[in-house]
C-alpha cells in the first residue's frame, strides 16, 4: 500500500477507514459491541480533547524552540482555576481563568528558559513541582470555605453546555427535531458502513463547546503556523534562531509568545478535565499525567497539528474504551488490535528491508497474540497504560522518521552562536 | 579569579534562592492572613528538637539517595526523570521477594538491597538501551516508563501480591507480605541516644541512613577517583571530545542509566525497612523531589546532603505547621517549588557571571590581545 502520492487528508482518512475496518473485524470475531459503539467514540473524544489541547500547547512551545515538560503543571493550574472560576463566577469565567492561569504558568517557564537561559527540562520539572503546591495551598485557603469543597476537591463544577449536530446527529434547530442520519445508518447493521456511522454519531452527539473549540484550533493552528508571517517567524525561532535574528526578528519575543500560548492551551485542557465533560469536579491529582500524554501526542504527530490530533484520538481511544468496559472484554479485544497493528509494522519494516525491525515487531506482535489467546479479560490497569506503551512502540519503530524542530530545547542567547 | 571569590559565587546562588523563596512565601502568607514570622519561628523552633531532627533525617535519607541517582545521570547530561517509577517498582519487587525467600537475617537484608538495585537498574537501563539503539530521548522514554510502572505494573502487582499472603486488613497497614524482623535494617536509635538523650514518641532513626552515606561515598569515589567517573564527566562536558578521546559513548549511556537506576532502587528502602513491607499506598513523589535535590545540590555529593536536609526540613515542617496552626501547611510545598525555580535561575546567572569573569581575567592575562581577536 503506497498512499504517499495522495493528499494528506485523504491518506489519513484512508488510515482511519482501515483502522475502523480492523476494529469491525475484531469486533465480529470477539462478539463485543463496544469497539465501534457511538458511546465509545464519544468518550474517546472527551478523553482526546485535553490531550489534544496539551499537545497543541506543546506544539506552539516547541515550534518556538522551547521544550515544555511543564505542560502537566500548567494543566493542574487550569483544573483548579477552571473549577473555582466556574463554581464562583460561572462556567465561561472558569474557562477564562483557567486559560489565564495556564498562561501565567507558561510565562514563568518563558522567564526561566528564555530570559535566564535555564535548561528547559529542569524549568519544566520545577513548574511541575510548584503547580500542585500552589493549587494545594489555594485549596486549603479557598476551596475549604466553599460549601461542599475540601482541601482536595471542589464543589460540583457547572459546564458550558453541549450541542448535537442537526441532521447528521439528530440535534434540533429551534424547536424542530432534525433527523438522525448517522443513527439511522448505524442501526442498519451494514458491515463497516454502520460501524463508521456509529463512530461518527458519537463524534457529533452532545459535544461540549470546548471540544468544538479544541477541534477548530487544529486547522487554525495549521494555518497560523504555516500560512502566516507570524507563524514563519515563530517557527524559525525553533529551527534556526540565529537566522531569525539576522532577519531582524525579536527571537525572545516569539519564544515568549509560543510558551505563553502553550501554557494557555494547557490551562484550557485543565478546565476541560474539571468540567462535567470528564469529572464535573476539581480533584487533586486528577490530571494523571495527561500533560505528558499530550507531549507524547506531539511527538507521535511529528510536531504537526493534524498529527497531534491523530495522536490525541489514538491515545484517547483506549481511555474511552476502558471507562465503559466494566468486564474487561473490550480491553481484551484491543490486545488483538495491537497484535494486528504490530503485524502491519512487521510487514512494513520487511518491505523496507529493515530486518531487525521486522523481527522485533513480529516478536512483539506474537507476544500480544499469545496474551490475547491465553486470557479472557484484561485487568483494568492495563488499559490505562496502553497509550504509554503505544508511544514507546511508535518511538521504537519510527523515531528515526520523526523530526523535531532543529533548535528544540537548545539554549538561545541573543548575539551568541 | 581567586578561590575565595569562586566559593562566594558558588554559595551566593543557593543563598539568594533561599532568601527569595522565604520572601515569596512570606508575601503569600501575609496575603492569606497568617504571620510569616510566627510560622517560620514555629518551623525552626520545632526543628531544634531531637524528635523532629530524627524525622528530618528519616526524610532526608531517601531524598539524598534519589538526589544522587539523578545526579549520576546529570553528570553525563542524561536526564533520568524516571527515578520515581524506578524506586517504587524496585521497592515493591524487593519487598515481595525479600519476604518470600528463606535466608538468615543479614543475608536477607543484602538480598533485598541487591534485588532493589537490580530492578531499578534494569528498568532505567531499558531507557538507556532505547536511547542508544533507537535514538529515543531518555526524557520521553522515562516519562512513559514512569506512567507504565506506577499506573500499570505496580497497581497490578500489588493487587496480585496482596492477595497471595499479603496483609489485607487493618487500616493503614495494607501491603505485601511482611518481611521478618531479622530481615530489616535495624534502626540507629541506640547510636544516636549514645550521643544525645533518649528518643521519645516512638521515633526511630532509619538504619538506611548508613546505606545513604555509603551511596554518597561511593558516588564521590566513582565520579572523582575512577576512570569511569572521568569518562562520565568528560562525556557530560563535551561528548564529541570524549568520544575522540576513546570513551565508548553508547556503553557509557547505558552504564550511567543502569547505575542511576540502581541507586534509585535504594530510595524506597527507607520506607520498606520502616514499615516492614511495601504498603499499598507508598510515599510517592520522592523521585521528583530527588531531581530538585540534585539541582539545588549542584550534583555534588556534599551539596546534595545540604539540599536533601533543606527539603526534608520543609517536608517535616508541614506537619509542624498543621500542629501549631500558625499557617497553612501547604505553604512548604510552594516554598519547595519556588526554591528550586529560584535556584536554577540563580545558578544560571552565577555561572554566566563566572564565565564573564574568567573571560575577563583571561583577557587581562593575555595582555594586549583582545578576546574578540582571539576568537577570530
Amino acid at each position: 500500500m503506497n498512499f504517499g502520492k495522495l493528499p494528506a487528508w485523504l491518506r489519513w482518512a484512508l488510515y482511519a477507514a482501515v483502522g475502523v475496518l480492523v476494529l469491525t473485524i475484531v469486533q465480529r470475531f470477539d462478539e463485543t459491541r463496544s469497539l465501534t459503539a457511538a458511546g465509545s467514540s464519544q468518550s474517546m473524544l472527551r478523553w482526546a480533547v485535553p490531550i489534544l489541547l496539551a499537545g497543541l500547547g506543546g506544539l506552539f512551545s516547541e515550534r518556538a524552540g522551547v521544550i515544555n515538560i511543564g505542560l502537566e503543571g500548567m494543566m493542574i493550574l487550569g483544573t483548579w482555576f477552571g473549577a473555582w472560576g466556574a463554581v464562583v463566577y460561572g462556567p465561561w469565567w472558569g474557562i477564562v481563568l483557567a486559560v489565564a492561569a495556564g498562561a501565567v504558568g507558561g510565562l514563568l517557564h518563558a522567564i526561566a528558559t528564555v530570559t535566564f537561559g535555564v535548561d528547559h527540562v529542569i524549568s519544566g520539572v520545577a513548574i511541575n513541582i510548584l503547580a500542585p503546591g500552589i493549587t494545594r495551598f489555594l485549596s486549603s485557603e479557598i476551596l475549604t470555605t466553599l460549601p461542599g469543597g475540601s482541601i482536595t476537591q471542589s464543589p460540583r463544577v457547572p459546564g458550558v453546555g453541549t450541542f448535537t449536530l442537526p441532521i447528521l446527529g439528530g440535534g434540533s434547530i429551534g424547536t424542530w427535531q432534525s433527523p438522525d442520519f448517522f443513527g439511522w445508518l448505524a442501526s442498519r447493521e451494514i458491515f463497516l458502513i454502520s460501524d463508521i456511522a456509529s463512530i461518527a454519531k458519537g463524534l457529533v452527539t452532545r459535544i461540549s463547546w470546548i471540544s468544538l473549540i479544541a477541534l477548530l484550533l487544529v486547522p487554525f493552528t495549521a494555518w497560523l503556523l504555516w500560512r502566516t508571517r507570524f507563524g514563519l517567524r515563530l517557527r524559525i525561532c525553533g529551527e534556526r534562531p540565529q537566522a531569525g535574528e539576522a532577519q531582524g526578528i525579536n527571537v525572545y519575543r516569539f519564544k515568549y509568545i509560543g510558551v505563553v500560548i502553550s501554557g494557555a492551551l494547557s490551562g484550557l485542557a485543565g478546565a476541560f478535565i474539571a468540567s462535567p465533560e470528564l469529572s464535573g469536579i476539581y480533584l487533586e491529582g486528577q490530571t494523571t499525567g495527561r500533560g505528558f500524554i499530550g507531549l507524547a501526542a506531539l511527538i507521535f504527530g511529528n510536531w504537526k497539528p493534524f498529527g497531534v490530533l491523530g495522536g490525541a484520538l489514538l491515545f484517547g481511544y483506549p481511555f474511552g474504551i476502558g471507562l465503559r468496559d466494566l468486564d474487561g472484554s473490550a480491553s481484551h479485544s484491543l490486545i488483538l488490535v495491537n497484535a494486528i497493528g504490530l503485524a502491519a509494522v512487521a510487514i512494513w519494516a520487511a518491505t523496507r528491508g529493515k530486518r531487525s525491525d521486522a523481527v522485533l515487531a513480529l516478536v512483539l506482535g506474537l507476544g500480544a497474540a499469545a496474551w490475547y489467546l491465553t486470557s479472557d479479560t484484561l485487568p483494568d490497569v492495563w488499559i490505562n497504560i496502553l497509550p504509554f506503551v503505544i508511544v514507546l512502540i511508535v518511538l521504537v519503530f519510527f523515531a528515526q522518521r520523526l523530526r523535531a524542530p532543529a533548535a528544540d530545547g537548545l539554549r538561545y542567547r541573543k548575539g551568541e552562536n | 579569579m581567586n578561590i575565595s571569590r569562586r566559593i562566594l559565587l558558588t554559595l551566593a546562588a543557593p543563598v539568594v534562592a533561599l532568601i527569595f523563596a522565604l520572601a515569596m512565601s512570606s508575601v503569600v502568607l501575609i496575603f492569606s492572613g497568617s504571620n510569616p514570622l510566627e510560622a517560620f519561628a514555629d518551623m525552626i523552633g520545632h526543628a531544634s528538637r531531637l524528635e523532629t531532627m530524627v524525622d528530618i533525617l528519616n526524610r532526608a535519607t531517601p531524598l539524598y539517595i534519589a538526589g544522587v541517582a539523578v545526579a549520576i545521570g546529570f553528570r553525563m547530561n542524561l536526564f533520568n526523570i524516571g527515578v520515581e517509577g524506578q524506586y517504587l517498582l524496585a521497592a515493591l519487587v524487593a519487598a515481595h521477594l525479600g519476604a518470600l525467600v528463606n535466608l538468615p537475617g543479614p543475608l536477607r537484608i543484602l538480598f533485598i538491597l541487591v534485588v532493589a538495585m537490580a530492578v531499578g537498574g534494569a528498568y532505567s537501563g531499558f531507557a538507556g538501551v532505547l536511547k542508544v539503539t533507537r535514538g529515543i530521548n531518555e526524557v520521553i522514554s522515562t516519562i512513559m516508563l514512569n506512567a507504565i510502572a506506577i499506573t500499570g505494573l505496580i497497581a497490578y502487582l500489588i493487587r496480585q501480591w496482596q492477595a497471595g499472603g499479603g496483609i489485607q486488613s487493618g487500616v493503614g497497614r495494607v501491603g505485601t507480605t511482611p518481611i521478618p524482623e531479622s530481615g530489616l535494617i535495624p534502626n540507629l536509635n541506640s547510636v544516636l541516644e549514645f550521643f544525645t538523650r533518649e528518643i521519645r514518641q516512638g521515633k526511630q532513626l532509619t538504619g538506611v541512613l548508613v546505606v545513604a552515606i555509603l551511596v554518597g561515598i561511593g558516588y564521590h569515589v566513582l565520579v572523582n577517583r575512577t576512570r569511569f567517573g572521568f569518562d562520565l564527566r568528560a562525556t557530560g562536558i563535551n561528548p564529541f571530545a570524549a568520544q575522540v578521546g576513546g570513551v565508548p559513548a553508547k556503553r557509557m549511556v547505558v552504564s550511567a542509566m543502569v547505575l542511576s537506576g540502581a541507586v534509585a532502587g535504594l530510595v524506597g528502602m527507607a520506607e520498606i525497612n520502616h514499615v516492614g513491607f511495601f504498603p499499598a499506598n507508598p510515599i510517592k513523589g520522592l523521585g521528583f523531589t530527588g531531581i530538585a535535590t540534585a539541582l539545588l545540590g549542584r550534583n555534588h555529593p556534599a551539596g546534595i546532603i545540604l539540599s536533601a536536609l533543606i527539603f526534608a526540613f520543609l517536608d517535616v515542617s508541614s506537619g509542624v505547621l498543621q500542629f501549631t496552626g500558625a499557617a497553612s501547611r501547604e505553604i512548604v510545598v510552594i516554598m519547595q517549588g519556588v526554591i528550586i525555580l529560584a535556584a536554577v535561575v540563580a545558578y544560571e546567572v552565577a555561572s554566566r557571571a563566572r564565565e564573564r569573569q574568567e573571560a575577563k581575567s583571561a583577557a587581562e592575562a593575555l595582555g594586549d590581545i583582545k578576546p574578540s581577536e582571539e576568537a577570530a
